[in-house]
C-alpha cells in the first residue's frame, strides 16, 4: 500500500480481496458464535468424540455410563419426535468435564440435548438469557437461581422431581436453593473452600496449624522468606473470599436468620479491620500469576498456606503428596462468639419456566440429578475434586475416604456455611466488597464505612422480603 | 445523499408514479438499494436499543425489558444520588484528563517524527500502527500477566530487579495507585499509533508552498514553523482527534474489566462509568431500569462535551 509502484500487478485484485475479505469475516462471525453460544461446539460430534477419548481412561464409574449410553441407542433411534433440549454449563476449568457432560447428555433416551459451555462471566449471560425466548431449557447456576429470577417467575419449582430422595441431599444446599418452602434447583455436586498449609514449611518455622485469627497472621509473617509469603487468600487481599468466613468468625453472618443485616456488631468491623493489618503486613501474597482457586501458588513455593478450593486437591496431591493438611478458617478470638468456617456453594440445575418443553426439561433434570447415580458420583470425582451433593453417595465416593480428604470431610461437615443467603442480592453483595476494598486495600475507617452499606442491604432487603 | 431526482433534466411530462418514485435512470430505486439495507441495519441495532433504553429508563425494569410499572424520574434520582455512580464518573475524569492530552501529544509527537523520517519511513509507520490492530482484551492480558504480574517473572519487576529495587504489587494496593499505570501505558501502546496515521494524513495535506513561503520570510525550521504553520493547518485534525479521544476515554470498558475485575467482582476504585453500569445492567444486577438511566446520563453528558468542545475550538479561530 506504501509502495508507490503503480504498474506492478497488486497480488490481490479487488474481486479476490472480497472474497478473502468476505470468507474472513464470515468466519470471524463464526468464531464469535462458537465462542459465545457454546452451541455449535456443543452440537459437532467430532469435538465430543475427540475430547471423548480422554475421559474413558479416568476411571471404572465412567464405563457404567458407556454401557448406558449404548442400552440408550436403541431406543432413540425408535422414537420418532424427540424434544431437543438445551443445557447450559459454565465452564469448568478440570480437564474432561465437558466431555463428560456431553456424554451424559447424549446418553438421555428421551430428549436431544444440546450442551451449551460458557467461559467467562457466565452468570451475566444466563441472567440475560433468562429474559429471552431462547432461554436455555436446563441450566446450572451458582447456588441456584437469584431471587429476581425466582420472584420475577423466570424459573420452576421441582420439589415434584426429588420424591424420597429429598432428605438424601444435603439440607444446607436445599434450603439455600429453596423459596417460601419450593425448590428451585437440585444440587449438582458441593464445593468447599478451605485453608491449605504445607506441612513440612510449618514444621521448619516451628508454627502449629492456627486456630484463631491472631495465630494465622503470626504464622504468616513466622512463614514469610522473601519471595515465600506466609498466606495466599487471592490477589484481591481477600475481598472475594474472605468476607463470609471473617462474619463468621465473629460470630455475625451476612442475614440474620429473620432477614434483617447481619453484620452490625462492632467486633464485624474489628475483625475487617485486622484484615487491613494482615494486607499491610508484607506477609500476604499479592498479584500471583494465578489466583486463589488455583493450586499453582502453594504448588510452586510462593506461599505456605493458601484459602482455596476443595477442586484443587488433585493438584495438591500431585505435587505435594502428603505434605500438605487442611484447615477451616479460623474463628476471629479464642473467647468470642464466632467459630471456625468453610463456605460451602453448589452449582443447582434449574429449569427455565419459558422454555418450549418445560416437562421434557424436568424429566431430564430428574433422569440426570435425581435417578442417575453413576453419573452424579463420575461428575463429583473424575474431574476435579467434589463432593458429592447427596450423603448415599459420599459413601461411593472412595477417594473421600482416607487422608487429607477425609479431614475436608470432617471440616464440611462441622463447620460448612452456605456461601451466601438467597436474600443476600447482588447490589447487596456489590456495595458490602466495595467497603470491604476499601477497608482491606485503602484502611478506611472500617466501622464508619460498613455503616454505609447498611442502608443499601436494608433497601434492598424491602425489596425482596414479601 | 441528497434525493437525486433534484437534477431531473426536466419536469417529467409522461411519468407516471411509478416512474417519478424510481427516479431517472432508476436512481432512486438504486439509492434505497444501497443505503437501505444499512439503514435497517442502524434502525434496528443502534435506534431501537437507543429508545428502548430511554423507555425503560422510566421504569422499575428488573430481569425484564418489558416493563410494567413506571416510575418517572426514580431511576434517574438514584442514579444521580447513588455515590458508586457519581466515583465513576470522577474516575472518569481524571483518566479523561490525563489520557487525552497525552495520547495527543504522542500521537503528535510521532506523526512529525515519522513524517521527517527520510529512511524506513514505510516501516516505522507500520510498526507504530500495528498495535491498533490488537485486541484489548488480548492485550490487558498480556499487561495484567507477563508484563505487570506482581513478581520478578514479571516484565516490569524483572526490569527493577536489575537496579536492584524490590517487586512491586501493581495490581493488589491501591497506595501507590499502580494500577493506573497499567492502565494508562496500555491505552496508550493501543491507541497512539492509530492517532499518529490521522495526524501523519494531517500533515500530508498541508501544501508545502506554505512552508516555502515561510522560509524566505525568515520563519526558522523547527518550532517557528511548527507554531505557525503546521499546528494551525492540522486544526481540523487537531478537533477530530480530541473528540475521537474523549468519547473513547468515556467508552473505556475492556482494558478496566480485564485488568481489574476480579472473579465477578470490581474493585471501587478505576471503575469507569461503563464498568459500573455493566454490573447494574447487565451484571448478575440485571436492573436494567437504572442502568439505562445511568446510560442516558453518560450519552447526554458526552453529546454536551462533544458540543462544548466544539464550539470552543471554532471560537478560537475567529
Amino acid at each position: 500500500m506504501t509502495d508507490p509502484t503503480p504498474q506492478r500487478p497488486s497480488p490481490l485484485n479487488r474481486r479476490q480481496f472480497f472474497a478473502v475479505g468476505g470468507s474472513l469475516a464470515a468466519a470471524g462471525v463464526l468464531a464469535a458464535c462458537g465462542s459465545d453460544t457454546g452451541r455449535t461446539a456443543a452440537s459437532s460430534p467430532g469435538a465430543a468424540a475427540s475430547t471423548g477419548s480422554t475421559s474413558t481412561a479416568t476411571g471404572s464409574s465412567s464405563a457404567a455410563v458407556s454401557a448406558s449410553s449404548v442400552s440408550g441407542g436403541p431406543s432413540s433411534s425408535a422414537g420418532g419426535a424427540k424434544p431437543t433440549l438445551q443445557q447450559w454449563y459454565h465452564q469448568y476449568g478440570e480437564e474432561g468435564t465437558k466431555a463428560a457432560v456431553e456424554k451424559y447428555a447424549a446418553a438421555y433416551p428421551d430428549a436431544t440435548v444440546k450442551v451449551g459451555w460458557f467461559p467467562g462471566d457466565y452468570d451475566s449471560k444466563l441472567a440475560s438469557a433468562l429474559l429471552t425466548a431462547d432461554a436455555p431449557d436446563v441450566f446450572e447456576a451458582g447456588n441456584g437461581p437469584s431471587i429476581d429470577a425466582i420472584q420475577g417467575g423466570l424459573v420452576e419449582p421441582l420439589d415434584d422431581l426429588l420424591g424420597d430422595a429429598k432428605s438424601d441431599f444435603n439440607q444446607a444446599l436445599i434450603s439455600r436453593m429453596s423459596y417460601q418452602d419450593k425448590l428451585y434447583a437440585i444440587p449438582q455436586v458441593i464445593d468447599m473452600q478451605l485453608l491449605v498449609y504445607r506441612k513440612s514449611l510449618l514444621d521448619a518455622a516451628g508454627v502449629k496449624p492456627p486456630t484463631t485469627f491472631d495465630e494465622l497472621a503470626a504464622a504468616a509473617k513466622a512463614l514469610t522468606d522473601g519471595d515465600q509469603k506466609g498466606l495466599f487468600v487471592g490477589n484481591d487481599g481477600g475481598v472475594g473470599i474472605l468476607t463470609g468466613p471473617t462474619l463468621w468468625s465473629v460470630g455475625a453472618d451476612y442475614l440474620t436468620d429473620d432477614d434483617k443485616v447481619g453484620f452490625t456488631d462492632p467486633s464485624v468491623a474489628t475483625a475487617f479491620g485486622k484484615l487491613h493489618e494482615l494486607f499491610a503486613s508484607d506477609s500476604l501474597l499479592l498479584g500471583a500469576p494465578s489466583d486463589w482457586f488455583s493450586a499453582d501458588a502453594i504448588n510452586t513455593g510462593l506461599t505456605a498456606m493458601q484459602f482455596t478450593g476443595l477442586w484443587t486437591f488433585p493438584d495438591l496431591i500431585k505435587e505435594l503428596g502428603d505434605d500438605f493438611g487442611v484447615l477451616p478458617w479460623p474463628k476471629f478470638s479464642a473467647d468470642g462468639a464466632g467459630a471456625p468456617s468453610v463456605p460451602i456453594g453448589a452449582f443447582g440445575s434449574a429449569v427455565s419456566a419459558k422454555g418450549k418443553n418445560v416437562d421434557a426439561a424436568k424429566a431430564f433434570v430428574k433422569y440426570l440429578w435425581v435417578d442417575n447415580a453413576a453419573d452424579q458420583v463420575d461428575f463429583a470425582q473424575s474431574y476435579g475434586f467434589h463432593f458429592p451433593a447427596r450423603e448415599s453417595l459420599a459413601d461411593q465416593a472412595t477417594k473421600l475416604k482416607e487422608g487429607t480428604a477425609a479431614e475436608a470431610v470432617k471440616i464440611l461437615q462441622e463447620y460448612s456455611h452456605a456461601q451466601s443467603p438467597l436474600l443476600w442480592t447482588p447490589a447487596s453483595a456489590t456495595a458490602l466488597s466495595d467497603a470491604v476494598t476499601k477497608i482491606i486495600k485503602n484502611g478506611a475507617d472500617p466501622a464508619s464505612t460498613l455503616a454505609g452499606v447498611v442502608s443499601k442491604v436494608k433497601a434492598e432487603l424491602k425489596r425482596v422480603v414479601k | 445523499m441528497s434525493a437525486p431526482t433534484v437534477v431531473a433534466p426536466r419536469p417529467a411530462r409522461r411519468g407516471t408514479l411509478k416512474q417519478r418514485l424510481l427516479g431517472p435512470q432508476n436512481r432512486n430505486l438504486w439509492f434505497w438499494v444501497f443505503v437501505g439495507p444499512f439503514l435497517v441495519g442502524l434502525a434496528i441495532f443502534v435506534y431501537v436499543p437507543i429508545l428502548w433504553s430511554l423507555y425503560l429508563s422510566f421504569f422499575d425494569a428488573r430481569n425484564t425489558v418489558t416493563p410494567t410499572d413506571f416510575v418517572g424520574f426514580d431511576n434517574y434520582t438514584f442514579m444521580l444520588t447513588d455515590p458508586a455512580f457519581l466515583s465513576s464518573m470522577g474516575t472518569f475524569l481524571v483518566f479523561a484528563i490525563f489520557i487525552v492530552p497525552v495520547t495527543f501529544a504522542f500521537g503528535l509527537g510521532l506523526a512529525l517524527a515519522v513524517n521527517r523520517t527520510r529512511w524506513f519511513q514505510a516501516f516505522f509507520r507500520s510498526a507504530f500502527f500495528l498495535p491498533a490492530a490488537c485486541s484489548y482484551v488480548v492485550a490487558a492480558l498480556i499487561w495484567k500477566m507477563s508484563i505487570f504480574n506482581g513478581f520478578r517473572s514479571g516484565v516490569a519487576n524483572g526490569l527493577l530487579g536489575v537496579f536492584d529495587i524490590d517487586s512491586v504489587k501493581w495490581l493488589s494496593i491501591t497506595t501507590p495507585p499502580w494500577y493506573w499505570l497499567v492502565l494508562v501505558t496500555l491505552r496508550l501502546w493501543l491507541q497512539v499509533g492509530f492517532y499518529m496515521i490521522l495526524f501523519l494524513a494531517g500533515l500530508q495535506r498541508i501544501p508545502p508552498i506554505l512552508y516555502e513561503a515561510a522560509s524566505i520570510d525568515g520563519a526558522k525550521p523547527g518550532w517557528q514553523t511548527f507554531r505557525y504553520i503546521t499546528f494551525p493547518q492540522l486544526r481540523a485534525t487537531s478537533v477530530a482527534v480530541l473528540v475521537l479521544l474523549l468519547i473513547n476515554a468515556f467508552q473505556a470498558f475492556d482494558e478496566f474489566y480485564n485488568i481489574l475485575s476480579n472473579f465477578g467482582t470490581y474493585p471501587p476504585y478505576a471503575r469507569p462509568p461503563l464498568v459500573y453500569l455493566y454490573y447494574v445492567a447487565l451484571g448478575s444486577q440485571q436492573d436494567l431500569g437504572r442502568g439505562s438511566a445511568g446510560a442516558i446520563i453518560l450519552a447526554i453528558l458526552i453529546g454536551l462535551i462533544t458540543v462544548l468542545q466544539a464550539r470552543f475550538t471554532r471560537e478560537k479561530r475567529s
